[in-house]
Parts: C-alpha cells; sequence; structure tokens
C-alpha cells in the first residue's frame, strides 16, 4: 500500500521540475491539483496506517520491550499465544459478552424501531432521547454503571433488597461481570441500531404492505414474511458494524475492573488482553500477535455474518419477494 | 380509526420506556453528583437530586486540572475537526467531480483501508509516534487523525448528488484554479454535509479513549478521558465526586449534539441505509 502513495506523490512532486521544458499536455500534469487535493489522506495513511500494520509483522516475530535490542523469535509469539490460556478466556469472555450485548441490543432496536415508525408525533425528540447514550463518553458511562451495579450500596442491588431478593456480588463473579458490560453495551448501543433500522424501514415501499393486506396477512405475519426479510441489507449493516466494535470492546471492561479484567480476568477482552500486555506489561513482540490474532478474528466472524444473514443472497431473495407481492396485488386487483 | 389509535398509543408507550431507560442514568449521575458519597450508600440510597453538586464538583477541580485537561481535549477535538473537514471535503470534491487517471483505483484502495482495524497495529503505531518524538505531546492526538477514509467516502457521496457540474464548468471557463472552484462552487454546496461531519468528528476525538491512554503519557497533558479515569482509579470510593466529574466532562458533548443532533441522527441513518 506504501508503493500506490508514491505512486500518487511522484507526479506530485516531480513535475514542477519539468514544469518549463515539457510542452506536450501530460495528463498527469493536468490533474496535479486532484492529486495535491487527495494525498494528505493518502500520506497520513502510509505513515500512520500501512507502515505500522507491515511493521507489526515484523515485530509478531520478535521479543521487545521496546527500549533494549529486538530480538528474533521466529513464530514463538504465535506459538505461545496459541498456548496461553488468558488468550483464549480473552477470547470466550468477548464473545460471551458480545453475544450477550447484540442479541438483546438488535431486538429490542427492531422493536423501537417499529414503534418509532408507528408513532406520528414528538419523532425528533424520542430520536434525540434515543440517541444521547451513542454520544456519551463510554468512561463517564462506564463510571455511573459501575455505581449502580457496585457490589454494596450499589443501585441494582438495592433494588434487589427492596423487593426481597438476595443481593448480588455483580463485579466480583464471572457472570455478574459479563452481564454488567454487555448492559453498558447494550444500553449505548440500542438507540443507534434502531435509528438505522427506522430508516431501512422508511424506506419499504408501501405498496408491499399493501400487497400483504390484500392477502389477508395478519401483523405478525407481515412483520416477519416482509419487513425483515426486506430489512436483511439493514440488518446485515448493524451485524456486521456490531461484530466489528463487539469484538473491539475495550473501555468499557478497563474502567470497570481495571487492567487486569477484574477477578479472575473475567472482564478480560481481547484488546485489553492486547493493551494489558503491549503497554502494561511492555511486550511489544506479543502485542503485536495479538493485534494479528484479533484481525483474524474480525475477518473469520465478518465471513460467517454475511454467510448467515447473507449479501447478494438476501439481495436477489427480497427483490424476488417484491416481484412477487407486486404480481399477487397485480392478481388480486 | 380505532386500531390505529391503539397502535399508536401502544407505540407510544413502549417508546417512552425505552426513553426512561436511556434517559436514568443521566439522571443517576446528576443523583449522585449533588448528594454526598454517605448519602448514597445507605439502604434505601437517595434517589432524589441533592444540594452537593456545586461542593462535589469543587472537589473534582481541587484533585485533578480538570480544566487543563479539558482545553487538551478541546484543542486535540476542534484540531482533529477542522483538518479533517478541510482534507476530507477537498478530496471528496476531487473524486466525486473530476476525471484524473486512476482515480477508481485510488478510491478503491481508500475504501480498502476501512477494512484495517484500528488496533491492529497498535503497537508499531506507537512505537511509530515514539520515533518521532511525539508520545505526550497533542501531535499525537491531531496528527495521525487529520483525513479519514470514512469522511472521504461520506463527503464523496454528498458531494456526487449535490454539486451540479454546470457551477463547476462555469467556474472552469471564468478561469478559476481547481483550488478556487473548491473554495468558491464545493464548499458553499458542501456545508450541510461538513455538519454532520464536523460532529461526527468532534465526537468521536472527544470520547476517544485507548489512543489517548497510551500516546498522551504526560502528567500535565491528560485528556479529559484520562484523567476522568485517573479520578475514578484514584478516588473510586469517593462516588460523589467522581460522578460529578464525569458529569463535568458529558455536559459539553451533549450541548453540541442538542444543537446540532437532529439533522446529525438523520445523516448516520441516511448513510447506513445507502451502504
Amino acid at each position: 500500500m506504501a508503493v500506490t502513495t508514491e505512486k500518487v506523490d511522484v507526479p506530485a512532486v516531480s513535475t514542477p521540475k519539468h514544469a518549463g521544458g515539457n510542452k506536450r499536455p501530460n495528463k498527469y500534469r493536468s490533474a496535479l491539483p486532484q492529486y495535491v487535493a487527495i494525498s494528505p489522506f493518502f500520506i497520513l495513511f502510509a505513515i500512520f496506517g500501512a507502515f505500522p500494520v507491515f511493521f507489526s509483522i515484523w515485530l509478531s516475530f520478535h521479543s521487545w520491550d521496546g527500549i533494549g535490542a529486538m530480538k528474533w523469535v521466529g513464530l514463538e509469539q504465535y506459538n505461545y499465544l496459541l498456548g496461553d490460556p488468558k488468550f483464549w478466556t480473552a477470547i470466550s469472555n468477548t464473545l460471551v459478552i458480545w453475544v450477550l450485548s447484540t442479541v438483546p441490543m438488535l431486538l429490542l432496536a427492531l422493536v423501537i424501531a417499529n414503534a418509532l415508525h408507528n408513532a406520528t408525533r414528538f419523532r425528533s425528540f424520542y430520536r434525540i432521547a434515543y440517541f444521547i447514550p451513542n454520544v456519551t463518553s463510554v468512561v463517564a458511562v462506564t463510571m455511573v454503571f459501575g455505581s449502580i451495579f457496585s457490589n454494596n450500596f450499589g443501585l441494582l442491588n438495592a433494588f434487589l433488597q427492596s423487593i426481597g431478593l438476595s443481593q448480588i456480588e455483580w463485579l466480583s463473579q464471572p457472570w455478574g461481570i459479563k452481564i454488567a458490560i454487555a448492559t453498558i453495551v447494550t444500553w449505548r448501543w440500542v438507540g443507534y441500531n434502531a435509528i438505522i433500522f427506522l430508516a431501512g424501514l422508511q424506506a419499504i415501499p408501501s405498496d408491499v404492505y399493501e400487497a400483504a393486506k390484500v392477502d389477508g396477512a395478519s401483523p405478525r405475519q407481515t412483520f416477519w414474511r416482509v419487513t425483515v426479510p426486506l430489512l436483511r441489507p439493514v440488518i446485515l449493516f448493524t451485524a456486521v458494524t456490531s461484530t466489528i466494535g463487539g469484538l473491539q470492546i475495550f473501555t468499557e471492561s478497563q474502567v470497570l475492573l481495571g487492567d487486569t479484567g477484574g477477578p479472575g480476568g473475567a472482564g478480560t477482552t481481547i484488546v485489553s488482553f492486547l493493551y494489558e500486555n503491549a503497554f502494561v506489561k511492555n511486550q511489544f513482540g506479543y502485542g503485536a500477535a495479538i493485534g494479528w490474532a484479533l484481525f483474524i478474528l474480525i475477518v473469520l466472524f465478518s465471513i460467517i455474518n454475511w454467510r448467515l444473514i447473507g449479501g447478494d443472497e438476501s439481495e436477489r431473495l427480497t427483490s424476488r419477494l417484491r416481484r412477487r407481492t407486486r404480481k399477487e396485488q397485480t392478481d388480486a386487483h | 380509526m380505532r386500531t390505529d389509535r391503539i397502535r399508536d398509543l401502544v407505540s407510544h408507550v413502549v417508546l417512552m420506556f425505552g426513553v426512561a431507560l436511556s434517559i436514568f442514568p443521566f439522571y443517576w449521575m446528576l443523583v449522585m453528583a449533588s448528594n454526598t458519597t454517605p448519602d448514597i450508600f445507605t439502604y434505601p440510597p437517595k434517589l432524589l437530586i441533592g444540594s452537593h453538586l456545586f461542593e462535589n464538583m469543587g472537589k473534582v477541580l481541587d484533585n485533578i486540572d480538570f480544566f487543563g485537561s479539558m482545553l487538551v481535549t478541546v484543542i486535540a477535538s476542534l484540531g482533529v475537526t477542522v483538518l479533517v473537514l478541510f482534507f476530507d471535503s477537498l478530496a471528496a470534491f476531487a473524486f466525486a467531480k473530476y476525471e484524473f487517471p486512476g482515480r477508481n483505483w485510488l478510491f478503491g484502495l481508500l475504501l480498502a483501508t476501512f477494512m484495517i482495524p484500528a488496533q491492529l497495529a497498535l503497537v508499531p503505531q506507537f512505537v511509530t509516534l515514539a520515533e518521532f518524538g511525539w508520545i505526550g505531546s497533542l501531535k499525537a492526538l491531531i496528527i495521525p487523525g487529520a483525513a479519514n477514509a470514512f469522511g472521504i467516502f461520506w463527503m464523496r457521496q454528498y458531494a456526487r448528488g449535490a454539486i451540479p457540474d454546470e457551477l463547476i464548468a462555469a467556474a472552469k471557463v471564468d478561469g478559476a484554479s481547481f483550488f478556487r472552484q473548491y473554495l468558491t462552487v464545493g464548499l458553499p454546496v458542501l456545508r450541510p454535509g461538513l455538519a454532520f461531519l464536523g460532529i461526527f468528528t468532534f465526537i468521536n476525538v472527544w470520547n476517544d479513549y485507548l489512543w489517548p491512554l497510551i500516546v498522551m503519557t504526560d502528567p500535565n497533558k491528560l485528556p479529559l478521558q484520562v484523567a476522568l479515569q485517573q479520578l475514578n482509579g484514584v478516588y473510586g470510593t469517593d462516588y460523589s465526586m467522581v460522578m460529578a466529574g464525569a458529569l463535568m466532562s458529558v455536559i459539553p458533548l451533549i450541548g453540541v449534539f442538542i444543537i446540532g443532533g437532529r439533522h446529525f441522527i438523520a445523516d448516520i441513518a441516511a448513510g447506513a441505509v445507502k451502504s
């Protein structure tokens, strides 16, 4: 990728030198302003994106504390990573938190989007109220939820006590920790996803619904047979973004539980595992290797999402469905 | 129709319940920040807004350099936002409205960079900045994010539909340079798109945590989120004070959001549905 940037820069840098002697109108030269216009991104990406990516491959074959000499260890970091029980714990923690947050989040978002779609008044009030959690800093939000889930005198435990249930040490137990983190994630992202679903709902043409009505479909049938299939592309978008976001959870865990992920590391996510090894223990080579493991996981899960919810296939399906409902509509008339 | 009215009512009940859950943590933050810690740590806890808000805020100012941290965050957020708006809109204008050799190929490359997760190269990014001597300096927060693929992609989609070709052709006839065409034809038309990208960028930089945590190591120049977490780590038992700090850190941002929020939400949703 660094090569590409050079290609952009070559005309940008070298043409002015030839400017006097060059009489032929050069298509690269006449596009010089455009190349200059797009160059900042490519230059910054080369320095802070592409170069570090390649450097991290190199780094992951070394043992390095960031200060002393780099020591070549070959595939040793990866070998150690695959045998590191903490790595597997971090993966399973991340996946559990991801499921605990994504499933309720997308379902609630769908319900809210539907209600928003039906409601005619106060729409902009609702949108702002639902979106505010998403723009509030995760650090501040996590502190509030930390106090709500607090073992002693937390609001949730006070509530449990008031209805006669026994208290739960949320932030000491493996499941309690994961539920607390998943709650924060869900709270932050339900509104965002609802707004996106709403836009998807509004993009569904009303003739499709009329066709369903003519066919005598119940509201439930309409929802599952018409709305959900037509929303597939939007659902895919939200599923992919929540997967990528879910695999990168860090702040909630770090603010709630500190660098080590709480008792037994039950709140350690992949990124907090990376952070701890690279920036707390200064194991840069190991940190680079963990970064690649994360990358592979993200690619893997994106492919799974794509297969499950379907890319092209779902588009074909929805257009077929739409054609069919249209046809039924004309038949009915 | 009656069923429609019932459906409307049910929708509003569901929505108001959701709004209550959405807003409650903010209310609880205010309750904690305005009571004393012993008041909260009793059973039953106080559930109403108390009278100790300014006292708790004062304690925050005594314990951390709150306004210094806020200044760091404001400079970083504004700096990145201004640079992103300029670089992204300029690049988007070129990609959207001009033919040049390699255009589609370069744009494809730009889209491909989306695939790289931010954490993949966290360690070498840190090492690179350390080589530059930027660790602990505002440059580390501002320069690497000064142009981004998302903004260019988004602005290009916007510019393609919004800027009429005739206006550019007319500017060319008048002998305007590319940059002058950008200033006189592009920028005025792109203003609504810039408003969205500006708020989006500002909020993201303001709230970013992992990157500042790693690169802003100078204790005299901690950004707001990092300072807040330090307050939490050191004085975690004084909930009221920590919550007062949290409250002070979110108020400016919520202000920005409410001022620019309505269009912002519509734009975010439109972007997702189109892509």
